[in-house]
């Protein structure tokens, strides 16, 4: 068990999982929750009933994206419950009631994330997911009901779905509850408004009625019936081997953590942080028939791995960081390549996968509340799939250097291989309905794009030049940390996104504002509010005004 | 002309070691032609060919400060120079007791470059303002004065400018170009502060402008000079060795002007001085009401939450800051300034104002007692010469545009008036275009070396030693 001050860490393996059973039958994969009651992430709360804690979904994150790299012959993957008659009251109450604010919501954006990559790996990994509810399914453990492609629940005339937060908790089902069970499901809004203020759920044939789970099957039958659909679903399979997902290993030395290809530099004091990318070698372009030979160490998967876990670095163990400065160092030429390579070999499995974790890495620096600024100085490798950062970034900087020596680069990959939450490249949502403008920046894909032209193009923010730089960009970092963090947070996040609106992106831009709101009210967090009373003898009493 | 292979340091007086500075070269490389071009055209008008008896620094010393030569205005050498360090603790504000700040901390930067840019947008504002006035000067003795004061402004220009190139970075170097692109009373870029677009169109006006809106500048600059950005601090402290020689040609002008008409009135039936060419005291208590009610203006409303970002970030203290016994509190969180208003009624009420808030209100203060000492010595031009008209300051509430009193007109008194009274009565305290008209046929110009035009006196002495009949400008 972790303290406070300790830090947490995001590597985990089967072998060490605490709370869920990974078990692996030709096409047919189950992670089973068993989750261990006595080993909550943090001390001073019991997880009782399959609740989960951030912990727990550490685990299941890592089973649903080791499935995808470890075992692409699986296609069905069910979601199912050790304990008999409970399939999980969601995430533990009294873990949130003792978090700060600031966990409290990064636990709820983590745990978006891997709701949102079980949808991911359905769609595009052709892992179907089923959740095979054996009981009650309350809060976030319907929420994690929801995100499988199907919902089958045991009817034993008291089981039942349920969103019990409103009435229970003074708070939402915020990890993508209210959002999937309108989106997604398409339940009726009347009928959500009713489901999601009745603690008790739905149960039995009302539920499958109104769209809250898809089957209903009596008790006995309920084992049978799950594993004839997940036979009938799983096909033949198919014989493809995977890969061995291989610890990225990260050495922290003081405020530096070090992993093979990034550096994340974190200076606590300044609140601030450097991230440093190392770009590819030239031979990352060669790839043998079988890309999944090249296996966890290709660059085009492990720095981005490396990259993921040096954001959750930051969300977690470095909340007051707030403004992270990206730079790269490498050969922008090995970039254009290895991204033509992957883009060439894109429908081949592992390739694929490859693809869909840079994807998901940057949809998580579109989402993390801190301010990225990209520096692009000579000798860096922002090309391509790396130019994405820069793109994800809130400002680039670029240095205007005499010898031409600074550039940039666009590939294949800038024009939708790697798109954002709501489905835009970064490049239509950098220039939004200007698909013109757009179409003419690709069309130089492949050229290396010195600074003047880069600025011109509307590619980066400012350019100092060699005698302003150093003052431009400390004045601009000293600048940035002055700020109030929470603005900041709602500036990036408004002005991050444009246009449309997706599912995914709902969830993060409405359903997890609203719940980081009410997270801060005292209705909900004060001493008499709703989820610090949870569980004590006296009511809780609210602030009556609707606001 | 500047360029690379000059060595800038001959053709820019400094201390500030521009040639190991490639950023300040190539900063001033841009600039300074752009600076002469704004200088050919909006300076002095008709005697930049002539030589000058003007004053330059050289160095910051005792002995390189004041150098007297002939120099033609635009072969001026304008310097850039800091004033010696005087601490390296900051003594006031929320940073108290840090060490003062060599670089301009991004926190800070927006704040400090518009208190740059407003600061510095003064000095090219009023070299624009009184650039007729060469023509009708009433000697060669005010003349040379007045390109002394014209070319001192030009330098206050390159020392603001300095610390925005230094300091600010393209920013800076675009706020530079601004301003050098804004054009006092132009429609469309109009100087920043209003009373730098109000035309100086006599001389009387050029007086009452180095007296009391030069005399607001001393104020901003002495409580830059307490800046924790220490560049800033030393520039500001040498820009206030000038500023002395500009509100002394003020006080003394207006001096002088109504020592003449006091001689006058006595020689002249009725007192009409109108008959010799003379400026009545009435008309010149009218100029001193408005350019004292427009450089009130000038320190920015009473209740201001910028002075108190200002004073609480330490980028801006009061008036001589570190005198402790002065200002006791270097902190001013808990205390409160108090200040008599008019209601909407008409009736007197006193408002509090946090301390930090009414750092604007602390900073005019000390600005009108010093006025009130310069108006102690014009009377007694009255007392020597036995007349009875003494000379007055308004009321701060008289003709007020910014802040709390502007709410309301009042009369020179301070009392309530309604629109349709002030309408009314204005020009009894406040110059009519027949008072303009007037003085402007008084401004004859006189060109004879040691002769002065009838409506001012000559001064008591010379420039820097020389007499009063030296060839101050070589026409």
């Amino acid at each position: 068990m972790a303290t406070e001050l300790e830090k947490i860490s995001f590597e985990t393996q089967p072998d060490r999982y605490n709370h869920i059973i990974l078990l692996v039958d030709g096409p047919i994969a189950r992670i089973r929750l068993n989750i261990q009651e006595d080993k909550p992430l943090r001390e001073g709360y019991k997880l009782k009933l399959n609740s989960y804690d951030l912990g727990v979904d550490i685990e299941l994150d890592d089973a649903v994206n080791r499935l995808r790299f470890e075992h692409p012959e699986v296609s069905v993957v069910c979601i199912e419950s050790a304990l008999s008659g409970m399939f999980s009251a969601g995430a533990n109450i009294f873990m949130l009631g003792a978090s700060s604010h600031t966990h409290k919501v990064n636990f709820c954006k983590f745990t978006n994330e891997t709701r949102i990559n079980i949808e991911e790996a359905t769609q595009k990994s052709g892992q179907r997911y089923v959740a095979a509810c054996n009981g009650l399914a309350a809060g976030g453990g319907y929420e994690l009901a929801l995100a499988c492609s199907e919902i089958h629940l045991i009817d034993d005339r008291k089981s039942a779905v349920s969103l019990p937060e409103v009435p229970y908790l003074g708070v939402l089902p915020g990890t993508g509850g209210l959002t999937r069970v309108v989106d997604k499901r398409k339940v009726r809004r009347d009928r959500a408004d009713v489901f999601c203020t009745v603690a008790e759920g739905v149960k039995g044939k009302r539920a499958v009625e109104w769209g809250l789970v898809d089957y209903v099957h009596p008790s006995s039958q309920f084992v049978d019936r799950v594993n004839e659909r997940l036979k009938e679903l799983a096909g033949s399979g198919n014989d493809a081997k995977g890969i061995s997902l291989t610890p990225i290993g990260a050495t922290v030395e003081g405020g530096t953590h070090k992993y093979r290809h990034v550096t994340l530099d974190i200076n606590v004091e300044s609140r601030s942080a450097r991230l440093v990318i190392e770009g590819p070698e030239a031979s990352a372009a060669q790839i043998p028939d079988d890309p999944a030979e090249l296996g966890a160490d290709w660059y085009a998967l492990r720095m981005w791995r490396e990259l993921r876990d040096a954001i959750l670095q930051l969300r977690f163990n470095y909340p007051t960081v707030g403004t992270i400065s990206i730079v790269s160092k490498g050969d922008l030429k090995n970039v254009l390549a290895l991204d033509q390579v992957v883009y060439a070999r894109k429908d081949h499995w592992f390739v694929r996968e490859v693809l869909l974790q840079q994807a998901r890495v940057l949809k998580m620096i579109d989402v993390t509340a801190r301010t990225f600024y990209a520096l692009v100085t000579p000798g860096s490798c922002f090309a391509g799939s790396l130019m994405e950062i820069v793109f994800a970034s809130d400002r680039a900087y670029m240095l205007d250097d005499d010898e031409g020596d600074n550039g940039i680069a666009l590939s294949v990959l800038n024009g939708g291989a790697l798109p954002m939450y709501h489905r835009l490249s970064r490049l239509q949502n950098r220039f939004y309905e200007e698909q013109d403008t757009v179409d003419a920046i690709l069309e130089r894909s492949g050229e290396i794009i010195e600074t003047q032209e880069a600025y011109d193009l509307g590619l980066v923010t400012e350019i100092p030049d060699d005698i302003d730089w150093e003052d431009e960009i400390r004045v601009a970092l000293e600048e940035r940390i002055s700020l109030s963090p929470d603005a900041l947070t709602g500036l990036e996040a408004n002005l991050r996104f444009v246009g449309p609106e997706t599912m995914e992106s709902r969830i993060f831009s409405r359903l997890s504002a609203w719940q980081n709101w009410i997270f801060s009210r005292p209705n909900a967090v004060g001493e008499k509010g709703a989820l610090t009373s949870y569980g004590q003898p006296d009511k809780p009493e609210f602030d009556w005004s609707r606001v | 002309m500047v360029d690379g292979k000059v060595n800038y340091d001959d053709v820019i007086p400094n201390n500030v070691a521009i040639s190991d500075s490639r950023k300040l070269q190539r900063a001033i490389k841009e600039w300074h032609p752009k600076f002469m071009k704004w200088w050919w055209e909006r300076g002095p008008e008709s005697y930049q060919h002539n030589d000058v008896y003007l004053r330059t620094a050289i160095t910051v010393d005792a002995s390189g400060w004041a150098t007297y030569a002939y120099v033609r205005m635009p072969e001026y050498k304008w310097g850039i120079f800091l004033a010696p360090k005087k601490t390296e603790t900051i003594h006031f504000g929320d940073r108290q007791g840090q060490e003062t700040w060599e670089s301009v901390p991004g926190e800070h930067r927006n704040d400090l470059r518009r208190l740059i840019v407003t600061q510095a947008d003064t000095e090219p504002g009023s070299v624009e303002q009184q650039q007729l006035l060469g023509h009708s000067a009433p000697s060669l003795y005010d003349m040379r004065n007045l390109f002394q004061v014209n070319v001192e402004e030009g330098r206050h220009l390159w020392a603001m400018v300095y610390l925005l190139m230094q300091y600010f970075g393209r920013d800076g170097r675009e706020e530079s170009e601004g301003l050098l692109i804004r054009n006092s009373g132009d429609a469309d870029t109009p100087r920043i502060l209003t009373t730098f677009n109000e035309p100086i169109v006599d001389w009387l006006d050029f007086f009452c402008f180095a007296m009391f809106t030069d005399r607001d500048g001393k104020y901003q600059l002495g409580a830059l000079a307490e800046s924790a950005f220490a560049p800033l601090a030393r520039t500001t402290q040498f820009m206030l060795t000038e500023e002395a020689f500009h509100l002394f040609v003020g006080e003394t002008g207006v001096g002088r002007t109504i020592r003449r008409t006091a001689q006058l009135m006595k020689e002249t039936p009725n007192e009409d001085v109108t008959t010799v060419d003379a400026i009545p005291l009435d008309i010149v208590q009218k100029y001193i009401n408005y350019w004292y009610s427009v450089s009130l203006d000038l320190f920015g409303s009473e209740d201001s939450s910028n002075a108190a970002n200002f004073f609480g970030a330490s980028l801006k203290g009061r008036f001589g800051e570190s005198n402790r016994k002065k200002y006791p509190d270097p902190l001013c969180r808990d205390t409160a300034y108090s200040i008599e208003c008019l209601d909407e009624n008409g009736r007197k009420t006193t408002t509090e104002i946090p301390m930090r808030r009414a750092m604007n209100a602390v900073l005019r203060d000390t600005y009108i007692e010093d006025t009130y000492r310069a108006l102690r010595r014009w009377n007694k031009v009255f007392e020597k010469e036995d007349i009875q008209y003494r000379l007055q300051l308004p009321s701060d509430r008289f003709n007020r545009k910014i802040g709390l009193h502007a709410a309301h007109q009042a009369d020179v008194e301070g009392n309530f008036l309604t629109a349709e009274e002030w309408e009314k009565r204005k020009d009894e305290w406040l110059p009519t275009p027949e008072d303009k008209a007037y003085v402007k046929t008084c401004m004859v110009p006189v060109r004879e070396p040691g002769k002065f035009a009838n409506w001012i006196t000559p001064p008591y002495r010379g420039v820097s030693g020389k007499p009063i009949d030296f060839e101050y400008v070589r026409l």
